[in-house]
């Protein structure tokens, strides 16, 4: 038998742009359960009108997101032992940057269509693996790419919780991977509130929990902006 | 005749693709989801495309429409797929043993195969185990399981389907002699009850469909959950899906997604579906088994354990001998409740199919005369799933 620990969860309630508040549940649970875990019991055996996100419980949808004690994390794969101890609290919010639905529930809407509108590919060939010095030739395979739209470097990032109109490292990284900048896209990154609107605080990379490193692609794509700006210069005549 | 008003309730695979069928023909939608998309079974799988191969032995009704499924997904969903094949690996005798089965099987099903020695099997997938056989390929693949669900939420949407999600359905409306004209439900996000009327109710609940018939008054639904347990280690050790060559088991299936791998699956039963924890014995079976493929996994950190409960339509039999395809029930015919329909059992890889069969029913009991064409139209982006307005009625 595993030992169970007792925890304290805290969490973050709203209903209908009503007043927000906490509402506190005490769970005896199995240390290395994750994050998520521990809401579904909440909601399974506790209080069926709380509202959160989820689906794939194995970091491949993104949709999990949430502050955890004030750090954003994928709580399907954040274990309880990591952020507490036996007789301890978990504080959870929902994300920051993005509207509340409801309770631990954000609307990533303006992800979802930012992320459309700047290409970026779900599915990517092997061969065109993109991470860092990673390049690798599998013949016609395909991949998923890994930005898993999680939203997670958006609510981490200074400068979009300043504005809502910069259009946020995710979506920046994604069209960096995208490859080529099309007039459509360049015009979106290009601009007051895409690549050059970055402060480079990189916390965005501190929380990505899927390799995408979207600091390191944000000056990526600076320097192809550049380079393009070059370009159109000298073809333009 | 004026659009008939279907509700769904549901949001799974089996929810999406019946509300995307109704609306592509020609009717008024509206699906009620107690959670976000696919917060149930369809969320938490393993993301295998099946090929039918897994099941061209013992179950060849199922690979059949598996392989078949698979061919249109491919084509229609492919922004959402990686199509990389799967290698079937024999280790032992045993394995070997079933070899012979398993070709014929594949061949009676028109699953393609071609088979490999060691040598080459190892070249494609170098962390296979030394000690393989012989490996054969067949055209599996791998799903990200959001996304397929949004895929086809968002064509449903296209054609004018309403989602409504955190509304949990928790009774039904009556006409007076016992038919359903339409539900009763909570919005989570507002904490509020409301009532929706509709000409048809199609319930695509999976696991929980028992209970839901339950409450439109019809006990008695064949439906035994059966979950299994899956575990996703922090780096992408193959290409393509790696299955056992043998008799379908416990952690016989490897499947690569993103930068991670995930190894499933167990069955068993359970008896509070809405909660089923994960046990340690489990997560070292999947470590166990999955090292007899990939022995680089003992080298490799554990991303995360999760669990989901299969919609096995019972067949009498027990754990994975349960039939695997799907049943399409019409309460009318069972308990005289008109107004219901149920869908439940199948795979993921099945869901279109699945909804073109449940959709047949809904047309012949509302006399609505159209057909199917789900086959041939790629699904829009999932992402537009995000972007097209919900009009909520
Ligand atoms: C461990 C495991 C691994 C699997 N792996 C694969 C695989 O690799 N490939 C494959 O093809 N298939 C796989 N399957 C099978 C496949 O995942 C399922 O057949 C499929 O997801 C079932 O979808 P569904 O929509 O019928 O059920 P669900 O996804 O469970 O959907 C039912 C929905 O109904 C909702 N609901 C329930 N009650 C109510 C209510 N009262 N009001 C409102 N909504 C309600 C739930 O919230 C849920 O979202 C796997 C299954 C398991 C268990
Ligand atoms: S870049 Fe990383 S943190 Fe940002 S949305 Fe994509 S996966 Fe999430
Ligand atoms: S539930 Fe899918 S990423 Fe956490």
């Amino acid at each position: 038998m595993v030992d169970l620990w007792h925890v304290t969860f805290e969490v973050f309630r709203q209903k209908d742009n009503q007043k927000s508040h906490f509402n506190f549940f005490e769970l005896d649970i199995n240390p290395d359960e994750y994050v998520l875990d521990g809401i579904e019991r909440i909601w399974a055996f506790t209080d069926r009108t709380l509202v959160f996100s989820h689906a794939c419980h194995h970091s491949t949808c993104g949709a999990c997101g949430m502050l955890v004690n004030g750090v954003e994390k994928l709580t399907c794969i954040t274990s309880i032992r990591d952020v507490t101890r036996d007789g301890g609290k978990i504080r959870i919010e929902p994300l920051r940057n993005f509207p509340i639905i409801s309770d631990l529930s954000v609307d990533m809407s303006s992800l979802y269509s930012r992320m459309e509108a700047v290409g970026h590919q779900p599915i990517l060939p092997i061969q065109e693996e993109d991470s860092k010095g990673k390049v690798k030739s599998e013949g016609d395979l395909l991949r998923l790419a890994d930005c898993i739209e999680c939203g997670l470097c958006i609510s981490a990032c200074p400068i979009a919780l300043t504005t809502s109109n910069y259009i946020g490292p995710a979506v920046l990284a994604g069209a960096q991977q995208h490859g080529e900048l099309t007039p459509c896209i360049l015009e979106l990154v290009n601009s007051e509130n895409g690549a050059w609107r970055c402060h480079s605080a990189y916390e965005c990379t501190e929380v990505c929990p899927s390799n995408v490193d979207p600091a390191w692609r944000i000056m990526e794509l600076r320097r192809k902006i550049i380079a393009n700006r070059f370009s159109s210069f000298f073809t333009r005549k | 005749m004026d659009k008939p008003h279907v509700i769904v309730i549901g949001a799974g695979f089996t929810g999406v693709a019946v509300a995307y069928d109704l609306a592509k023909r020609g009717m008024d939608v509206t699906v009620l989801e107690r959670g976000p998309i696919a917060n149930g079974t369809s969320g938490r799988t393993h993301g295998l495309l099946h090929s039918g191969a897994r099941y061209a032995v013992d179950d060849q009704e199922s690979a059949i429409e598996c392989i078949d499924e698979n061919t249109i997904l491919r084509k229609i969903a492919a922004q959402v797929i990686e199509p990389n094949g799967g290698l079937f690996v024999g280790i032992d005798d045993s394995d070997m043993n079933y070899r012979d089965k398993f070709i014929e099987g594949c061949q009676e099903c028109h699953i393609p195969l071609e088979e490999y020695k060691p040598e080459i099997a190892l070249r494609l997938e170098p962390e296979l185990t030394k000690k393989i056989r012989t490996a054969i390929l067949v055209p599996d693949g791998t799903f990200d399981p959001l996304r397929l669900a949004l895929a086809f939420a968002a064509s449903a949407k296209f054609h004018g389907a309403k989602f409504r999600l955190f509304c949990e359905v928790t009774g039904f409306l009556f006409d007076g002699l016992g038919n359903v004209t339409g539900v009763k439900f909570s919005d989570r996000t507002k904490g509020k009850m409301e009532e929706l009327s509709a000409d048809i109710v199609v319930s695509a609940t999976g696991s929980w469909c028992g209970e839901v018939a339950e409450m439109a008054g019809d006990p008695n639904i064949p439906i035994r959950p059966t979950p299994g347990v899956m575990v996703t280690y922090d780096q992408r050790l193959c290409q393509r899906v790696i299955n056992r060559l043998n008799e379908p088991g416990d952690g016989d299936i490897i499947v690569p997604q993103r930068q991670m791998i995930t190894v499933g699956t167990t069955s068993f039963e359970a008896d509070n579906l809405d909660y089923i924890p994960v046990t340690e014995q489990q997560v070292n079976l999947m470590y166990h088994r999955g090292c007899e493929l990939i022995p680089s996994i003992a080298n490799t950190r554990e991303r995360g354990a999760f669990m989901a409960s299969r919609p096995l339509v019972d067949s009498g039999l027990k754990g994975r001998s349960l039939a695997r395809t799907f049943k399409c029930f019409d309460h009318k015919v069972s308990q005289n409740i008109d107004g219901l329909v149920t869908i439940t059992g199948g795979k993921a890889t099945t869901l279109r199919l699945m909804a073109e069969k449940t959709v047949d029913l809904v047309c012949q009991k509302l006399s609505f005369p159209a057909a199917c064409e789900t086959i041939e139209t790629p699904l829009i982006s999932y992402r537009q799933y995000f972007s097209i307005p919900n009009e909520v009625n």
